[in-house]
């Protein structure tokens, strides 16, 4: 079963800053003959000259290597221009490696886009078989599938209407159901999932765990949404600038990608104008401090976070708030708020420390950003906010041998709140 | 690693003439489907649909038997109708240019597709002949047709003679001559934009080196340009499928410019080959 079926060794992408595309034949000519006579480049952009040589490149992707065994569902994530789509580029063979090689040893199928090749003018049967010979499948291959493909697609009623007059939904549900009907060892997906509904991916989703753990095919992915990754990766890379920083475990790379490393955590957070919620821009009673007592962030399922947080008071009165801290996950979805059961009293012209601790026994392993409000508590039920600092704060929770009785938690069906055991009694 | 069926290794320093048939031959749908994609995205939302295939050169051919033929003098081709002579002439060297200029913007046009997916990237210029082919075809039905009329008529004399068994070879050498001279610029264009403002313009001024507005003798006048005339490729594939189809009048054999315009032929399409495998490595990265 583990069988390694691709391997990347040393691979650099070298892109030269500035010229692609650029280059007209006299630009060309002119150079080579100033080279010939021994003058500088008329080409070259004035000023550039303290770049050097070196300056004009630039690596998209910088002495990557890794390998992948058969039936593994590798997550690749990054920052933007990180160097993913070009790492995902090189493997499915649209462009050449600058330096470095890669071996694989199955056909790949890659969705770097979808519905590549589709036409307008064709209908949605004709696109099937158009996207899947350019996919690299036959018609004989195509004629076999096509019954699944369509009613995966959930386009049956308008399969034999040409695709312009399709929504983009339906458009990317066609698509993606012919890649994932595909006979192919290695299947390459970028972002692709991110135009289709929700109960639409999860069906993607599903069928990609489905393939790989039944037919044994490994999924290459890369995706900003931590959630997908998380349901459907077993093992995580992580580039950035071009290089590979990370590669192991899901939950790892996911704090690593989120800027939870170590070395960037800071226990102490001075807060500045900018993290103000602009709704909110010059509070008279602020928040000013915080301090964490986790040194790095990281907790293990079922501890307990502690803050002292430094609330200010400008007002010639003395001030009475609730303090207020609302969860979120890392990939920003709401998930619960705790808050105090009493209001502060912060004394006028002054300021004072509360220590508090929030408990996270309820909130499942991965990781979160907290939002920290003071909230004056109104007349009638309402409240209104007086202080808002949003997501200032990120950690992570690691699962325990013990979380769940030691089994997966699937954020994507079960959310991020675990509630306590069932009781059982049996008669 | 253990080297299955699906081996393969991508490596950066590509090691000489990589190319490969096989892979090409499994992509034969994808070629068909891609000639029946420009086939019907061509022509709709057009009313005369597929007939356009036959109305535009019939109206060249019209234009060009009025003006070189009557008003200019310049078809010499004796008892042969004029209209025949031209159309003979308009319709092979239409699917000459149709392949050349076709294949000539393959990376450009077709970058989108392209840089999401691989697949042989000269399943394209292939498609590209391929649906050209059709088009010819139909319009070969439509020469027919007329020789077939003009043949009735006793004012004319048309000598069709064993000449005709030709047809298929000098058909597959113009789209082996036109895809080549495609590919190799369709290759230069991933980097040099300027050459797809020539390809037009160098088109028509190779159409007014062939003969196909004219006939071949009108070159005798002068060493020189019969010369340049024998030496053009196209010109002893024009004159032989004149010769074939319409006799003796309209065309002419020539062996020795016959048998350098097969030797240009291989050898651009060798060098096209070789030139676009070098490009498909990497054009994504400058087109």
């Amino acid at each position: 079963m583990s069988e390694e079926i691709l391997r990347i060794e040393h691979v650099s992408k070298k892109y030269r800053l500035g010229m692609i595309g650029g280059t007209t034949l006299r630009d060309e000519i002119k150079r080579k003959w100033a080279k010939h006579r021994g003058l500088e480049d008329p080409t070259a952009k004035i000023g550039s000259d303290f770049e050097g040589k070196i300056g004009d490149e630039f690596y998209a992707l910088d002495d990557v290597s890794f390998s992948v065994d058969q039936g593994e569902r590798i997550g690749i994530i990054g920052h933007n221009g990180a160097g993913k789509s070009t790492l995902l580029k090189l493997i499915s063979r649209i462009t050449a490696p600058s330096a470095g090689s890669i071996e694989m040893n199955g056909r790949i199928a890659s969705m770097l886009e979808v519905g590549t090749g589709f036409h307008p003018e064709l209908s949605g049967r004709e696109n099937i078989y158009m996207n899947g010979a350019i996919l690299g499948m036959t018609k004989a291959e195509i004629d076999k599938k096509i019954e699944d493909i369509i009613e995966f697609s959930e386009c049956r009623r308008f399969i034999d209407t040409p695709v312009k007059r399709y929504s983009s939904g339906m458009y990317v549900k066609l698509a993606f159901s012919v890649a994932a009907h595909l006979d192919s060892e290695i299947m390459i997906m970028d972002e692709v999932l991110a135009v289709g509904d929700m109960a639409f991916q999860r069906k993607c989703i599903e069928k990609m765990s489905q393939v790989s753990e039944t037919e044994g095919r490994t999924i290459l992915y890369v995706s900003h949404n931590m959630n997908t990754i998380r349901q459907l990766c077993n093992r995580c890379i992580v580039l950035d600038h071009g290089r590979l920083v990370f590669n192991g475990d899901v939950e790892e790379a996911i704090s690593i990608y989120l800027g939870h490393n170590s070395k960037e955590y800071s226990s102490c957070i001075e807060v500045t104008p900018s993290m103000r919620s602009p709704l909110w821009p010059d509070p008279q009673v602020s928040i000013e401090r915080i301090f964490a007592e986790s040194p790095d962030g990281i907790i293990s399922f079922g501890e307990k976070l502690r803050f002292r947080v430094e609330i200010c008071n400008r007002k010639e009165t003395d001030e009475e708030l609730f303090l207020r801290i609302a969860v979120r996950t890392g990939a920003g979805a709401a998930v619960s708020m705790a808050t105090t059961p009493k209001k502060i009293r912060v004394p006028a012209n002054d300021e004072c420390f509360v220590a508090i601790q929030l408990d996270t026994a309820q909130l499942v392993p991965g990781s979160y950003m907290l939002t920290f409000a003071l909230v004056e508590g109104g007349a009638l039920g309402f409240d209104s906010n007086v202080d808002v600092l949003s997501d200032v704060y990120s950690f992570s929770i690691l699962a325990t041998p013990e979380f769940n009785h030691g089994a997966a938690w699937n954020t994507q069906w079960w959310g991020n709140l675990a509630i306590s055991d069932l009781e059982v009694e049996q008669n | 690693m253990k080297k299955g069926i699906h081996y393969k290794l991508i490596s950066a320093d590509a090691k000489g003439i990589g190319f490969n048939f096989k892979e090409v031959w499994k992509y034969r749908d994808l070629i068909f489907l891609l000639v029946k994609r420009e086939f019907v995205s061509r022509y709709k939302q057009t009313i005369l649909g597929p007939a356009w295939a036959i109305i535009q050169p019939l109206l060249t051919t019209i234009v060009f038997t009025f003006i070189f033929g009557n008003v200019a003098k310049l078809a010499d081709c004796g008892a042969v109708p004029t209209f025949l002579f031209y159309m003979c002439g308009n319709i092979a060297w239409q699917f000459f240019a149709g392949c050349l200029s076709g294949t000539a913007n393959t990376f450009v046009l077709h970058r989108g597709m392209m840089g999401k997916v691989y697949f042989p990237r000269l399943c394209v210029p292939i498609s590209t002949v391929l649906s050209r082919m059709i088009s010819f075809g139909i319009q070969a039905v439509m020469f027919i047709v007329f020789l077939v009329i003009y043949l009735f008529i006793p004012q004319y004399k048309i000598g069709i003679n064993a000449y005709v068994l030709m047809a298929p070879v000098l058909i597959l050498q113009m789209a082996i001559l036109g895809m080549g001279v495609g590919v190799i610029i369709s290759a230069a264009t991933t980097k040099y934009r300027d050459l797809q403002f020539l390809v037009g313009f160098g088109v028509s001024l190779w159409m007014y080196a062939t003969p196909v507005a004219y006939s071949m003798s009108l070159f005798k006048s002068s060493r020189a340009l019969y010369l340049i005339a024998r030496a053009n490729p196209m010109s002893p594939i024009i004159e032989m499928m004149r010769y074939g189809f319409l006799g003796p009048d309209a065309g002419s054999v020539d062996w020795l410019s016959y048998g350098w315009s097969w030797i240009f032929t291989l050898a651009v399409l060798v060098l096209g080959v070789l030139l676009f495998n070098k490009v498909e490595r990497n054009f994504m990265d400058t087109v």
